[in-house]
């Protein structure tokens, strides 16, 4: 017997369902007045009788006190009407509803996640009664629309085609589907006997996405065998030799070539990143506080006598364009397992998230078929990682959010986490004869191909081909999953743990049995549903699970913990020394693959790769060594132009999406990512204390402008380091215990131009690091970010996206300073050196400019500079501090005042003059000093007491006392003539007004 | 009874155990964290403490409406073990989903009889998930964890806090018998009256931010105050504005008052 639960708003109770849907509707054009009323559901499926229906919907599926319900058997005509009449009392303020309102049932699609279904299942078994299956439903009553209108809002707004269905009318099922058996065929591929044409068939229709070189070589090894592979062994090698799971572009040989002549790698990330890395250790020598770096799945240092931290940046693009909650949602999910998946296991402490989208007010009627709006998937993503990372416990304290165009078809997600770990538990050892034992959810169809999916550029017709790769999480899940495995942990039952990311088992399992063996019997592994083939269930990038090697002796007491805490643990296989990877699926082997062909078979990826200044490197947009074309008339007021910037899309605030993060869960929150005097002005980085009975804190700040990149990507990565490591230095971090992760999100790397760009990027990488001591300790790369529209010959490309992660430390937190001016009377300096750098710069953006010079990094004198301002810091001589990024020193000015609710008086004539040559006629010195963003400078407070000691600490460096704090609200900026004049209500209303939804 | 024993109750999902401990152990008490199929298999476990706090997080993922499914289970199999707990005096706090839990069993507020459930906490008026910094002002002298205190300045951090009563007349009954303990109260120091978004952050009815039982032993708050024990979790601190410790502690410390 199938039953609907359907639960209403009680009369007078807002429709807050329908009420959200109807505000998007407006936003996307749609209609600007729905008339719309809404419901949620279940459908329960088992042996129950009315009454016990109606029990379970009084007593745990609605709440009374608000709520109204209907119950009824599925597909009664009274679960379609029931709606009408008390929807059109409540919207009132709308139309009437008129009696032919159309239902709208939206459900989950079979297979997809339902976490709340299966919450409810279990607590209807707590009511000592039985549910066989159990599906959540919304449910929607509208008024009559147009035909296309209704189309565009059951698919742009109520479903999503990628993981929901669309029931209009009356359910036309009597019955939840629940899987149905699976029969064992064994599957192989004729592959011996495939020509090349063939073999590229074969990796396209079959989502293998491998070369034909890559093919070529999987045919001649299973001609040296004589026989043809199955369809697993095949599946297992295209994952393992994945761009996404073997880097193989950027770890592989490139052939390099720009304005200095060529260079050769035989291992590009190896030869630059790692390089540096290298260096500093041995430069730090018995102080090297670097532990594992590069090999883990993230990537671990020092932290107090008693722990370490570790720290993994990941990214989930592809899958957050076709289905941006769900892509969000198991992007977060999936980087809290690196670090749980990290030496032993590290507790995670706190989540850190920054996106890359189209501007929200792109034109829906603008959109190529296949692309999701902006706005919708910038609410989706939100929304993602705020239920995975609030559910987990595991406070959001950092984030940034860039808007460019080209976006659009490709927004980048990227999640964060930081773990604690002891240190004696940073290493991993598993041992031939422990168990392989999968820990936490069960199996299903979900993501199959996630990772050879990633490594292919999206085109309008992904969203059907790929739905599979799409997921939900399960917070909870991964929740119990953590608690049991810390546990465990403490209590030594494992060896060695890794996650099942993309690939699933085939990669945790092939991974932690590299250099030993490993037999699995499939058959045994927990299923969410019956049906799965033994490929599915070896590939299935299902979230939540774990894998552990664990000792046979210590499996009982694992066992019963897992089960004490209700978490599935199970032995599906063994570590045994074969150096083979040998899979079962009951008394038949399915698999038999040489570890040492998995792991080093692949043929190396020969890459040419070029920069050429001045040409450009495929990307749209690019202004590489234009001359600027600012200043024909230069203004005599440049207010309106700082209120443009401050309202700009990535300088206005954040906070509608902020605030939707617990960022102080687990208590350990010292600066928060909002402060000053009314909790809403941009703090520079987060500070919390992860052990709260010390007074030890790390800081995360992180550093992007790919809008640099379209002049040089070299100086785009040396700003985005500087911009990183400088937010940590601003809140008191010492520069010289900084470690940085890499994050490169780039176009499709088979053109040797865009390639260039990235290798580019790489070398800076690879000589700020060195520099400044600062090493990489962990990086991921996402490539082919492109986006192909239906008919288009040219794909649109993202703009090259570096993201640098700083993970800092302070000694003791009370040392930490805000951004927030503090005290009417106190002394304004600016640190650093201003350069006449606008290209790529904010100012450029609001006034419609093109070209200038593009901010660099003067290495040596940006050492001094950090290490000057930390002590200076340390001493408390510093009460306020702020970055000058985007907007430059107008708006690192106009922040820090209405932060801290103080106006400001700087005149610009304190500043020393910009190097000579630099200077480009009467009026144009006034906009650099203003707007120009060059690097390495620092807005600081100081009392009149202090400023001795403060000047002396930065003896040699650029500095310039520019203005004081004033009691009133106004910021007045002058150098000959006064050149803004500002209230700070006005300027925080304009940055906070953009994104206020 | 100089170091009562404190029960912090975890249930799947539940995230502010750790540093909800910590406060306690902070005010001096002992704290031991156990799994609620802990006490599902042994109910006669809860004779061991003085305090059962049930603190923040997703219990069971909030799945179908916060605190429900604890909720349910305590009704269904730990009803009689939380009544003796209750008679024999002791105390019970539940903070944030900990006060979903208790509200939706009958441990805070007995249902009615004849009409059920007399409150609820509900969506908020925003209609989405929030962080943010409320001020509080404390409305009776009934609660024992509020003794002595006038203001407190405490983080909320939730999607469904805001307070309904089922109706009028049990709402009248609540403020009367200052079971309406915690209200929230505009940020503006000078005004003490009713306000709105977002000082009373949720849209709960008469600013109401928490509630006790009758005897003033069971108090749940959808505040957090185990977030503002230390003066650098005050969000500016950096101003100078924190005490030297966090509005939140003494909460703490009256509950273990309480057993001195």
């Amino acid at each position: 017997m199938l039953w609907e639960v359907d639960i209403h708003p009680a009369p007078g109770q807002p429709d807050l369902a329908a009420r959200q849907v109807a505000a998007a509707a407006a936003e996307l054009g749609i209609t600007n007045n729905l008339s719309i009323a809404s419901a949620r559901g279940f459908l329960l499926q088992g042996e129950l009788d009315h009454s016990q229906v109606d029990r379970l919907a009084a007593e745990l599926l609605a709440d009374l006190v608000v709520e109204r319900t209907v119950t009824a058997p599925a597909g009664d005509p009274r679960l379609l009407e029931s709606k009408v009449e008390a929807a059109s009392c409540r919207i009132s303020e709308g139309k009437r509803q008129d009696a032919a309102s159309t239902v709208i049932h939206v459900l989950p699609k079979p297979g997809v996640m339902d976490p709340v279904a299966s919450s409810a299942q279990a607590a209807i078994a707590d009511f000592g009664m039985q549910a066989d299956a159990v599906r959540t439903l919304k449910k929607y009553w509208i008024e009559p629309l147009p035909q296309e209108n209704f189309g565009l809002l059951c698919s742009k707004i109520l479903a999503n085609d990628a993981i929901e269905q669309v029931v209009v009318g009356p359910l036309p099922f009597s019955q939840l589907e629940v899987g149905a058996p699976y029969q064992f065929r064994l599957v192989t591929v004729p592959i011996r006997a495939m020509d090349d044409a063939a073999l590229l068939k074969l990796s396209r229709e079959g989502q293998l996405f491998l070369s034909l070189d890559e093919m070529q070589t999987i045919r001649g090894r299973f001609q040296q065998l004589g026989r043809d592979p199955t369809d697993v062994e095949l599946e297992t090698l295209a994952q393992t030799w994945s761009e996404h799971c073997s880097h193989k572009t950027l770890a592989g040989r490139i052939r390099y070539r720009d304005e200095n002549g060529e260079r050769r790698f035989e291992n590009m990330l190896r030869e630059t990143i790692f390089a540096a890395t290298q260096k500093i250790r041995e430069e730090l020598g018995e102080n090297d506080w670097c532990v594992s770096v590069f090999s883990d799945n993230a990537g671990v240092i020092r932290f107090d006598d008693q722990y370490n931290v570790v720290f993994k940046v990941e990214t989930h693009n592809h899958p957050s364009a076709l289905e941006p909650y769900g892509g969000a949602n198991t992007g977060i999910g999936g980087v809290i397992r690196d670090p749980l998946g990290t030496g032993m296991g590290a507790k995670p402490i706190c989540n850190t998230d920054v996106f890359c989208f189209a501007p929200p007010e792109t034109p829906p009627e603008s959109l190529p078929p296949g692309v999701l709006h902006p706005k919708r998937v910038m609410k989706g993503v939100v929304a993602g990682v705020r239920d995975y990372g609030n559910r987990m416990g595991i406070p959001t304290i950092n984030g940034a959010l860039y808007f460019d165009p080209r976006y659009l078809g490709n927004p980048l997600v990227y999640c964060g986490n930081v773990g604690l770990i002891p240190r004696d538990k940073s290493f991993k050892h598993p041992q031939p004869g422990d168990y392989v034992v999968a820990l936490g959810g069960r199996t299903g169809r979900d993501g199959i191909h996630g990772a050879t999916f990633s490594s292919a550029e999206l085109t309008s017709q992904s969203e059907t081909l790929s739905g599979g790769a799409v997921q939900i999480g399960n917070a909870i899940t991964e929740k119990m999953l953590l608690d049991v495995l810390l546990t465990a942990r403490d209590r030594g039952l494992y060896n060695a743990v890794t996650d099942c990311g993309a690939g699933g088992f085939s990669s945790a399992v092939g991974e932690m049995g590299e250099k030993i063996g490993a037999e699995v019997w499939l058959d045994r592994v927990p299923l969410k549903y019956e049906g799965l083939s033994y490929t599915e269930i070896w590939i299935s990038e299902a979230q939540e699970r774990m894998t552990l090697s664990v000792p046979p002796e210590k499996w009982p007491e694992l066992s019963a913990l897992a089960a004490s805490e209700g978490v599935e643990a199970t032995v599906i296989g063994q570590f045994v020394p074969t150096g083979r990877l040998l899979l079962k699926y009951n008394d038949h082997q399915v698999a038999d693959l040489p570890m040492d062909f998995l792991h080093d078979g692949r043929p190396p990826v020969v890459r040419e790769a070029v920069y050429e200044q001045g040409s450009g490197f495929g990307v749209q947009g690019s202004e590489s060594g234009t001359p600027h074309s600012a200043f024909s008339i230069p203004h005599s007021d440049y207010t309106e132009t700082l209120l443009k910037i401050l309202g700009s899309l990535n300088v206005c605030s954040k906070e509608w999406v902020i605030r939707q993060y617990d960022h102080e869960v687990q208590g350990g929150s010292v600066l928060k990512p909002l402060v000053g005097i009314a909790n809403d002005g941009p703090g520079d980085a987060a500070v919390l204390r992860p052990v709260l009975s010390s007074r030890r804190g790390i800081v995360i700040s992180c550093g992007m402008n790919p809008r640099y990149g379209d002049f040089d990507t070299y100086w785009m990565a040396a700003s985005a380091i500087d911009e990183a490591v400088r937010n940590a230095v601003a809140v008191g971090a010492d520069p010289r215990r900084l470690a940085l992760l890499d994050n490169f999100c780039w176009g499709t790397t088979d053109r040797p131009e865009t390639l260039g760009s990235l290798v580019r990027a790489a070398l800076a990488c690879h000589d700020v690091a060195v520099a400044w001591g600062t090493p990489f300790i962990s990086g991921k790369d996402s490539l082919n970010n492109e986006f192909r529209p239906q008919g288009a010959d040219q794909p649109i490309s993202i703009p090259p996206s570096l993201l640098i992660s700083a993970l800092g430390q302070i000694d003791d937190v009370s040392h930490c300073i805000s951004m927030d001016f503090k005290q009417p009377g106190n002394l304004i300096y600016l640190v650093g050196q201003t350069h006449n750098e606008l290209g790529g710069s904010h100012f450029n953006l609001v006034e419609n400019l093109t070209g200038g010079q593009v901010p660099k990094v003067n290495l040596q004198q940006a050492k001094k500079i950090f290490i000057s301002l930390h002590k200076a810091i340390h001493a408390g001589l510093v009460r306020s501090c702020h970055d000058l990024s985007e907007g430059g020193l107008a708006v690192a000015t106009a922040e820090m005042a209405f932060a801290g609710g103080y106006g400001a008086k700087i005149d610009l004539r304190q500043l020393s003059p910009l190097p000579s040559g630099e200077g480009q006629g009467e009026g144009c010195n006034d906009v650099f000093l203003l707007f120009s963003e060059s690097n390495t400078r620092f807005l600081c407070e100081v009392t009149p007491e202090n400023a001795a000691a403060f000047e002396a600490a930065f003896a040699g460096l650029p500095l310039a006392r520019i203005g004081e704090i004033t009691e009133d609200s106004l910021l007045q900026i002058a150098a000959e003539s006064p050149l803004i004049h500002a209230d700070l209500a006005g300027m925080k209303e304009a940055w906070q007004k953009p994104l206020r939804w | 009874m100089p170091t009562p024993n404190v029960l912090i109750l975890r249930a799947p999902g539940t995230n502010c155990d750790g540093e909800t401990a910590f406060a306690f152990q902070r005010a001096g008490a002992r704290t031991e964290t156990l799994h609620v199929n802990r006490l599902l298999e042994n109910p006669r476990l809860f004779e061991r403490f003085q305090i059962l706090c049930v603190p923040g997080g997703f219990s069971y993922g909030d799945d179908v409406a916060a605190g429900r499914i604890l909720g349910n289970q305590i009704q269904h199999h730990l009803d009689q073990a939380l009544a003796e707990f209750k008679e024999a005096g002791k105390l019970m706090l539940g903070i944030c989903n900990g006060f979903q839990v208790l509200l939706k069993s009958p441990v805070l507020l007995p249902p009615d009889p004849a009409r059920g459930p007399r409150a609820t906490l509900t969506l908020n008026d925003s209609g989405r998930y929030e962080d943010r910094w409320v001020r509080l002002k404390v409305q009776s002298d009934r609660c024992v964890f509020l003794q002595g205190i006038d203001r407190m300045y405490l983080p909320v951090a939730h999607a469904e806090g805001k307070f309904v009563a089922r109706d009028e007349q049990v709402l009248e009954e609540l403020i009367g018998t200052g079971q309406t303990v915690l209200r929230y109260i505009p940020q503006d120091e000078r005004s003490e009256g009713s306000c709105s978004f977002p000082d009373n952050p949720n849209g709960s009815t008469a600013d109401v931010a928490g509630i006790c039982d009758v005897t003033g032993r069971v108090f749940g708050l959808m505040p957090h105050p185990e977030r503002h024990i230390d003066p650098t979790q005050h969000p500016r601190w950096t101003r100078g504005e924190a005490g030297s410790v966090g509005d939140g502690l003494q909460i703490f410390v009256n509950a273990v008052k309480y057993f001195y």
